[in-house]
């Protein structure tokens, strides 16, 4: 060895056969955000036409190819690949490797990504139009009475799948296999833990979803009546398996952002997290409960009045440990000496935001209640609380924390701080009025609505088109700070930050902990 | 100063205009004061009672995170303590909580075992989803059911901004559901094609119309009325345009409802013996036309999500043809098989006001008796 010099390849090719997983970090990073873009764009569509009852910009199918694709683009685009850039840039550095268990794979789970995305676009400009069934894709919507390009949706949707579960296998021989000497498991940093978790999650359950779509695939193409009652098959179980995925799917999504929130609460209020053990315990037990609760999105398809009960009884459960991670992260502030950089509000509008969202999910729970609740915008406006609010905010919480780190370079405070504010005040004129209309009766997914829900929708419109706005100054904030952002000197950059990561120089390195750090003996978290 | 207050009351004239903004879940109680189901004010009430213990904890959360923000920052010269765990409080957050659920459990349990209670139903309805309008068949003891489709009533300028939009925009239909009071109904829910869902807020029934599969949901509306509700599940292109209006009325109107249907019923096959003039046809044709056609041929038959009709093959080519693609549907399309839908006055209207309107002057004439005889073959 001893071969020291090299950095990364010049040009495109750096970019391609990376191997490193800072470059393939911030490739996903990169990518994520542009799907961000695209599937807010979509938004905007969406909510320009519903800023006023009656048809004005686009027709009903196309407004409802806007609803498919702004669904699956943000939750397959931009949030679940925005986690595993953090994953990439992160884990190696937290627990003291050198790089990822499985380099090759990475840079592969990565590059089928663009193609997959390219080919689910171009949907759009097919005979027949894009997807127009939700990103729930219910059948027989999307099999007997779906346009062509679904087949094209099917093969996006597998590649996807592909790329998690190789992405998933690299983060668990990672965390399992290349921690430093004395980094034990219960002293990971918790963004570790709960990506761990998510990576379990990941494989259990992408290939259940691979398994859906394939049976679509069957039923469009092959004659099998799998979701076709007239052939023998129940388009109910086409939910079930969906939802078999999509529940724990939604956790995918939320712990990764939990494992952010607990490294950035601690660093502002200069204090340990507080009850490590019981949050890696509380995550333990939302993932296992993920995998027991499916069928509460799908009260009202007329199972068993047992089946509601259990599923019923198991969701509200799921308050349990969530609740003790909210607790655990107000304790945390608590007598602690806090400052509120960037970070440290989108922390803050995480755990407030958050906490509604977790509300009207125990509302949603009560299955009598979920009859009235069931597919109108209270539950549109109940899952942008927890997405948006929840997995957005602190995705963007982790870049402006860890940004300087990364680049070397401090962004711009006061424009993250405005950019916070917008954002959070823009995020509650756009959802909170959807719970007003959704429980006064407006049904999800529809272009056009009644008369009494006018001004909330105009409302909701306008908080998007802030919201939305508010986006492109975060990424003129990024850029800016990456070209011309004022040099950091500290390792530390923040006065609290603690973990590995922190005690490499800023900018790190393109190879870092050749050598494993010594972990000292004392909690790492 | 003032002009900006002005400029700022006119931006919000809009909210104020309309002071009936509704917050809140439908209470199950009619603007009158009368119970409209008992089932509609016990979930009400169960909603409520978890929307304020949802409060009661948020705003003992957020007090103290509030209150943390505001002493325990470094601006004030604070020490932070470095306390990071407290056997006792991690149990107890974990156990009362628990308890508090339990408590929504049990009247969300005994609510939920009424929802499911479909037993000594008075009348049964059928209730079919299809692409994009309900059909309700009235369950007869005798055989003798009473059956019709509810199409939006709303119309195609409304929607496109050429003419005012009415007091019920989007939630009107053409023949509503017809239920008498205080009578437990029961609902048989299904859909003919893809998934549909059956909601009206205000009785609180929601159920999934699902093909092939038939669901149950009760009712027992307390006070006459007009209940308004729409389509929940997303259903294809015109989702957002099929409603769903019952009207409640007392046992004595509902059943002269009932004999005026069984009556026009009757007319009706009455009509397919007889021969219609032109004239008849197509303005018979062009009512069926704009209710089950338009929304996908377009109000000129320029086609749309459907095929143009205007100068069509079909539609100026061989009748057996246009009555095959009307009677049977397409197979693999949106293009539904009316003969199942409409009578076959009906179908003969439309096909004749198709054959001749829209510039497709053919001057063919369909009558009843042309489309029985199709069916038979």
């Amino acid at each position: 060895m001893g071969d020291h010099h090299h950095g990364p390849a010049k040009g495109l090719s750096r970019w391609l056969y990376t191997t490193n997983h800072k470059d393939i970090g911030t490739m996903y990073l990169w990518f994520s955000f542009a799907m961000f873009l695209l599937g807010g764009a979509f938004a905007m569509i969406i909510r320009a036409e519903l800023f006023q009852p009656g048809m004005q910009l686009v027709e009903p199918g196309f407004f409802n190819q806007m609803t498919t694709l702004h669904g699956l683009v943000m939750v397959f685009g931009a949030i679940m690949p925005s986690f595993v850039g953090l994953a990439n840039w992160l884990i190696p550095m937290m627990i003291g490797a050198p790089d990822m268990a499985l380099p090759r794979m990475n840079n592969w789970s990565f590059w089928i990504l663009p193609p997959a995305f390219l080919m689910l676009a171009s949907t759009l400009l097919m005979e027949g139009g894009a997807p127009a069934f939700g990103w729930t894709f219910y059948a027989p919507l999307s099999t007997t009475y779906a346009p062509p390009s679904v087949t094209f949706f099917i093969f996006a949707i597998h590649i996807l799948g592909v790329s998690s579960i190789m992405g998933s296998i690299n983060i668990i021989a990672t965390v399992m296999n290349m921690r430093a000497p004395g980094m034990t498991y219960m002293k990971m940093p918790l963004f570790v833990w709960t990506w761990l978790i998510t990576a379990f999650l990941l494989v259990a359950v992408m290939p259940v979803l691979a398994g859906a779509v394939t049976m679509m695939l069957m039923d469009i193409h092959f004659g099998t009546s799998f979701f076709s009652a007239a052939g023998g098959g129940d388009p109910v179980l086409f939910q079930h398996i969906f939802w078999f995925f999509g529940h724990p799917e939604v956790y995918i999504i939320i712990l990764p952002a939990f494992g952010v929130i607990s490294q950035i609460i601690p660093a502002f209020s200069r204090k340990p997290l507080f009850g490590y053990a019981s949050m890696v315990y509380a995550t333990a037990a939302i993932a296992f409960l993920s995998f027991i609760v499916w069928a509460h999105h799908m009260y009202t398809v007329g199972m068993p009045v047992a089946g509601e009960l259990f599923f019923m009884y198991a969701t509200m459960l799921i308050a349990v440990p969530t609740g003790v991670k909210v607790f655990n992260w107000v304790t945390t502030m608590w007598r602690g000496a806090m400052t509120f950089e960037t970070p440290m509000l989108f922390s803050i509008g995480f755990l407030v935001l958050f906490t509604i969202g977790g509300f009207t999910g125990l509302m949603l729970s009560i299955a009598p209640a979920d009859f009235q609740y069931h597919d109108t915008y209270f539950v549109v406006a109940h899952f942008h609380y927890v997405m948006v609010a929840g997995a957005v905010f602190s995705m963007t919480a982790a870049i402006y924390f860890w940004l300087p780190k990364w680049t070397g370079r401090m962004y711009n405070e006061t424009m993250g701080k405005v950019h916070f504010w917008v954002s959070f005040i823009g995020f509650n004129i756009t959802f909170f009025p959807q719970h007003f209309v959704g429980l006064a009766g407006m049904p999800r997914r529809i272009p056009d609505y009644a008369l009494q829900f006018a001004d909330f929708n105009m409302m909701s419109s306008i908080g998007a088109f802030i919201y939305g706005a508010s986006q492109l100054l975060f990424l003129y904030n990024v850029i800016a700070a990456i070209v011309a952002g004022e040099k950091v000197s500290d390792e530390k950059v923040w006065d609290g930050a603690e973990g590995l990561e922190w005690t490499l120089p800023s900018p790190p390195p393109y190879h870092t902990f050749e050598t494993p750090p010594k972990i000292e003996e004392q909690p790492a978290h | 100063m003032l002009n900006a207050r002005a400029l700022a009351a006119t931006a919000l004239l809009p909210l104020v205009a309309n002071a009936q903004n509704q917050v809140n879940m439908s209470t199950g109680v009619s603007e009158a004061g009368a119970v409209i189901t008992d089932l509609g004010v016990e979930i009400y009430d169960l909603h409520m009672l978890i929307f304020w213990i949802c409060v009661v904890i948020g705003i003992g959360v957020f007090g103290v995170m509030l209150y943390s923000i505001y002493a325990h920052r470094k601006s004030k010269g604070v020490e932070p303590s470095q306390f990071h765990e407290h056997t006792g409080v991690e149990i107890a957050w974990t156990i009362v909580p628990f308890f508090i659920l339990i408590g929504m459990a049990v009247p969300a349990t005994s609510t939920l075992l009424e929802v499911y209670d479909n037993d000594d139903a008075e009348m049964s309805i059928l209730v079919t989803g299809y692409q994009w309008k309900w059909k309700y068949e009235y369950l007869d003891a005798d055989g003798d059911n009473v059956a019709f489709f509810s199409n939006l009533a709303t119309s195609q300028e409304q929607i496109y901004n050429t003419d005012t939009k009415g007091e019920n925009y989007l939630l009107e239909v053409d023949e509503p559901l017809v239920i008498p009071v205080d009578t437990k109904v029961r609902f048989l829910i299904t859909a003919n094609d893809v998934i549909h869902s059956w909601w009206v807020p205000e009785i609180a029934v929601k159920r999934d119309a699902i093909p092939g599969f038939i669901n149950e949901a009760w009712t027992r509306v307390l006070a006459e009325g007009v209940y308004r509700g729409q389509c929940t599940e997303l259903c294809g292109s015109y989702h957002g345009f099929m409603p769903v209006v019952v009207h409640v009325v007392g046992q004595g109107e509902f059943d002269d409802w009932m004999a005026a249907k069984k009556g026009a019923a009757a007319a009706d096959a009455a009509l397919a013996a007889t021969e219609l003039s032109v004239d008849e046809l197509m303005a018979r044709g062009e009512d069926i036309y704009n209710a089950s056609c338009l929304a996908c041929h377009g109000a000129n038959g320029e086609g749309g999500l459907g095929n143009a009709i205007a100068g069509s093959a079909i539609a100026v080519g061989g009748l057996d043809s246009h009555l095959n693609v009307i009677v049977n549907g397409v197979a693999g399309t949106a293009m539904q098989a009316f003969g199942a839908q409409l009578s076959d006055v009906d179908v003969a209207a439309v096909t004749t006001y198709q054959r001749n309107a829209f510039g497709n002057n053919t001057g063919d004439v369909v009558q009843a008796s042309d489309v029985v005889s199709y069916k038979e073959g």
